[in-house]
C-alpha cells in the first residue's frame, strides 16, 4: 500500500515529527511504500539543517536524513510555508537576497501541489498535526 | 474524478492553520473536485466583519468568497457547531450547507481524501 504523510508540527515543540518518523519506519518495515512526506505549517522546521539537539535527545534531523538516504523517502517542504518562516535553499536565498541558506539537503522545497498530488496518488494519507 | 474534503477546524487568527488551509483548498481545486467542511471553532473563519488587520494579520475571510470562482461550491457547516456559538448562517461571508453532527462520519467517509487544517 502507498502512504502519503503530512507533518504539520515543528520538531521538539510537538510530538508530530517523532510520531511521523515512527509511523514511516513502521510502514516501511511492513513492506509498504511511502509515496512522499510533505511538511506544512510549522512542520517545515524539520528541514532546517541548523537543528542541534541536546545529546540525550533523539536527533530528529539525523532521523530524516537517514530515512532519505536508506529508503529514498521523498521529503518535501511547502515553499510558501518555508519562505515565511525563514527556511531557504541556496536558490531562494539568492532570489530574496538573504545571506544564508539552511535547508537540509535531504529535503526539497516545492509547491503545495505536491501535497494534493501525494494525497491523490496514495492509498492512504496520514496527517501528523500539532 | 477523485473528491477531496478539506476540514477547517480551527479559529481564524490564533494560528496559521486556517490561512494555510485555505491555500491548500485553492491548490486542491486545480486537481480535483473539492468540498469544505467548517467544524468546531473553524466556523469562526466565516464570520462577517472581521478586522484582523488591527492585529497585523491578514484578512483572508474575503477569499472564501472567491472559492466559487475556483469551482469549490460545496461548503458545509455543522449545524450544532454554529448553534453552540450562537451563530446564524446570515452572519457568515458565504452561503453554507448545514449538516447534522450525527451525520458527519458518514459524510466524511464519502470522500477519497480528507485534509484537516
Amino acid at each position: 500500500m502507498k502512504f502519503a504523510i503530512v507533518v504539520q508540527g515543528a520538531p521538539y515543540s510537538h510530538e508530530a515529527s517523532l510520531s511521523a518518523l515512527h509511523f514511516v519506519k513502521a510502514v516501511l518495515d511492513a513492506g509498504h511504500e511511502i509515496y512522499r512526506v510533505f511538511f506544512y505549517h510549522d512542520g517545515i522546521y524539520n528541514a532546517s539543517d541548523l537543528i542541534v539537539p541536546p545529546q540525550d535527545e533523539t536527533d530528529i534531523r539525523a532521523e530524516w536524513l537517514s530515512l532519505s538516504e536508506t529508503h529514498k523517502v521523498e521529503l518535501i517542504t511547502c515553499i510558501a510555508s518555508s519562505l515565511r518562516r525563514g527556511l531557504l535553499n541556496k536558490a531562494e536565498a539568492e532570489r530574496y537576497e538573504r545571506n544564508a541558506a539552511n535547508l537540509n539537503t535531504a529535503f526539497e522545497i516545492s509547491g503545495l501541489g505536491q501535497l494534493i498530488d501525494a494525497g491523490l496518488a496514495a492509498d492512504r494519507t496520514v496527517t501528523f498535526a500539532a | 474524478m477523485k473528491r477531496i474534503l478539506f476540514t477547517q477546524s480551527r479559529p481564524p487568527h490564533g494560528g496559521i492553520n486556517a490561512q494555510e488551509g485555505l491555500d491548500a483548498i485553492l491548490m486542491g481545486s486545480a486537481f480535483a473536485e473539492c468540498a469544505v467542511l467548517f467544524q468546531g471553532d473553524g466556523v469562526y473563519q466565516l464570520l462577517k466583519h472581521q478586522q484582523p488587520e488591527r492585529l497585523g494579520t491578514k484578512n483572508f475571510a474575503s477569499t472564501f468568497g472567491a472559492l466559487a470562482d475556483y469551482g469549490v461550491d460545496q461548503i458545509f457547516c455543522i449545524d450544532e457547531d454554529l448553534a453552540k456559538r450562537q451563530l446564524g448562517t446570515d452572519e457568515l461571508v458565504i452561503p453554507t450547507i448545514p449538516i447534522k453532527q450525527n451525520t458527519v462520519c458518514e459524510f466524511i467517509s464519502a470522500f477519497d481524501l480528507v485534509l484537516d487544517f
